[in-house]
């Protein structure tokens, strides 16, 4: 079902305030991936607040749907997230990189409630969940997993064993997302290597390819819902992205891959995002 | 060992350690729904493809694909599947150290390696298909055991434990057939805990893997020519049966390890370091391919050159004899 104006309005002011909880932890943490944390999160907003089965409360309930984050340096927004969600305190993200602090940069699995999957290596998580997919189905379980790359990792072979695996399984239980930024650590993809066209590159391992606005709930949706209901191969949303999405400063800027904020910055931060939510609404 | 966990195979004494442990492994399946077997293109090779025939919907062969091999083996375990994943050593030790390390030993995951033609065993494959480096790679992981069964035997019963170890847990074979050491599974094999397979008092050979076979050959021989030899099983490297290590050197003052793997990083090495730590000194020796890219050949023919048969062996204990012990019989005032 589309999702309904009233729900995107929610989203958009859940995505507003895990962009600032992205900044104020990034302030507080002294420095973190902010420019992928701000491109993906409308990404992991439309899954965790309408279609992921989770409950905060019982983060390990058996039939959960899985999210396995493989760009694991979005761990910072993917925080933000699950502190919005209610799966731990979020207070605690205050400690975040902190010496002994259960949130490091890339979540772990044992230590962060509602993290599914220790990553941050790049080109892991899609092996992983496949892994999990292929278990849900050899269980004859019905939960689905959820993994979110990055674009850049993609140049990484295993994400490309992981593919033909998933295709050669047949896992319409497995919906992954490419958060297309077109920025890696260097500089633009593009000038780097070549990811284009990723649709085909993933449509010749056998996948069903969507490519959305990866910033447009309405979009997200529609494909997110249309890959639940694609049956016996896997399917790929390819999400046009803008690193460091609504901070001016940050936008399409590859040097803000990782940063840190002085006070000053944090508050421009702030105001980029209040401005760009009184546009969209949120 | 938990109950039902048991396991029988006919003329276990004649067959390698692969064939063991993939008859074991099917045998296994039947009372562990949650099995699933793995392999990279290798279910003949491995011989887990033995399980894969009696079980084909717990199967999966991932093709020529290791690295995927070992992340999809974390999805399984942490989808509720117990993985038994199976390649060569060289391929599962150093291709995927890092999916090994970072996917399934960092998150404690329930996977249970089986990696064959370990050390020199395929020795005509040349260096890309021999592993020598692994036991130094695998008891760096925290959170992974590392076993090295000494025979086909020894092999069942360390899968069987594995299966009832939580956690990651690394299994060494080899490729072809070794003479047993073992004439019955029942000997009380248990994770950690190494075999005294001949007592002695002059020198201990601390072994394991097929090189426990050549010690106890050397032993024989050198038993004749008067000296007290005792024989080691060290099966488990990691974690290290210190008591045993420390017991060898207050009683015999004379160690040697025996290994197929490079002598950096391997049994000897954590045997030394448990040596080192004692305060207690020793006259010391590692056997086994000293730091080098192994040559081409047979593998005996290997354990020969590098001096770690029973030919090798009795050499370096002749050597090792001549080196004069302090005389110290209080143990006491030492840390």
């Amino acid at each position: 079902m589309p999702l309904t104006a009233e729900e995107i309005k929610t989203m958009q002011q859940k995505a507003k305030d895990i962009r600032k909880s992205i900044v104020d932890i990034t302030f507080t943490a002294g420095g973190g991936h902010i420019g992928g944390s701000l491109s993906q999160t409308d990404i992991l907003v439309a899954l965790y607040y309408r279609y992921m089965n989770i409950d905060p409360k019982n983060p390990r309930k058996e039939d959960r749907d899985r999210m396995i984050l493989s760009k694991g340096h979005g761990g910072l927004g993917w925080a933000a997230v699950l502190g919005e969600k209610g799966y731990f305190d979020k207070a605690l993200l205050k400690n975040f990189n902190k010496t002994g602090s259960p949130f490091g940069m890339h979540l772990d699995s044992l230590k962060v409630p509602g993290c599914d999957a220790s990553t941050g290596s790049l080109g892991h998580g899609l092996a992983i969940a496949v892994g999990m997919a292929i278990g849900a189905k050899k269980l004859k379980q019905s939960w689905r997993t959820y993994c979110v790359m990055g674009d850049g990792e993609c140049c990484e072979g295993s994400v490309w064993e992981a593919a033909i695996i998933g295709a050669f399984h047949k896992l319409d239980n497995l919906t992954a997302f490419v958060d297309r930024n077109r920025l890696m650590i260097d500089g633009p993809t593009e000038d780097i290597t070549q990811l284009d066209s990723m649709d085909d590159k993933f449509k010749a391992f056998g996948w069903e390819v969507l490519h959305v606005d990866g910033h447009d709930f309405t979009a997200l949706g529609g494909a997110i819902e249309k890959a639940m209901a694609i049956k016996d191969k896997p399917t790929v949303i390819i999400c046009d992205t803008v690193k460091g999405k609504c901070v001016d400063f940050m936008e399409n800027e590859y040097k803000w891959h990782y940063g840190g904020l002085d006070s000053d910055m944090r508050d421009k931060a702030y105001t980029c995002i209040d401005t760009y939510y009184d546009k969209v609404g949120g | 060992m938990a109950e039902g966990m048991t396991w029988s195979v006919l003329d276990g004494d004649k067959l390698t350690q692969a064939e063991i442990y993939g008859q074991v492994l099917t045998q296994l399946g039947a009372t562990n729904p949650r099995l699933v077997a793995m392999t990279a293109d290798l279910a003949k090779s491995t011989k887990i493809g033995a399980f894969g025939d009696k079980y084909p919907d717990r199967f999966i062969n991932m093709g020529i694909a290791e690295n995927s091999l070992f992340g999809v083996a974390a999805g399984l375990a942490m989808a509720g599947w117990k993985p038994v994943v199976s390649t060569f050593a060289v391929f599962a030790a150093l291709r995927s150290a890092e999916q090994v390390r970072t996917d399934i030993c960092y998150q404690n995951l329930d996977v249970k390696i089986i990696a064959t033609h370990a050390g020199i065993s395929f020795g005509q494959a040349g260096s890309t298909h021999h592993c020598t480096e692994d036991i130094a790679v695998m008891r760096s992981f925290a959170n992974m055991t590392v076993i090295v069964p000494a025979d086909g035997i020894e092999t069942g019963n360390a899968v069987v434990a594995a299966m009832d170890h939580p956690g990651p847990v690394y299994i060494r074979i080899g490729r072809g057939f070794e003479p047993p050491v073992n004439t019955t599974k029942d000997y009380g094999f248990q994770i950690g805990k190494a075999v005294t397979m001949k007592d002695g008092k002059d020198v201990t050979l601390i072994t394991c893997g097929v090189c426990v076979g050549q010690a106890m050959r050397a032993a024989k021989v050198l038993e004749t020519q008067g000296l007290s030899v005792r024989v080691i099983n060290m099966h488990t490297i990691k974690p290290i049966d210190r008591d045993i290590i420390i017991k060898a050197v207050v009683e015999t003052r004379r160690i040697i390890t025996v290994e197929e793997h490079n002598t950096m990083g391997g049994l000897g090495s954590a045997v030394g370091e448990v040596i080192v730590e004692s305060g207690k000194a020793c006259a010391f020796r590692k056997l086994g391919v000293p730091d080098a890219f192994a040559i081409v050949g047979y593998p005996e023919d290997l354990y020969n050159h590098y001096k770690f048969d029973a030919d090798g062996i009795i050499e370096a204990v002749g050597a090792l004899m001549k080196k004069e012990i302090e005389e110290d019989e209080n143990w006491d005032d030492e840390t």
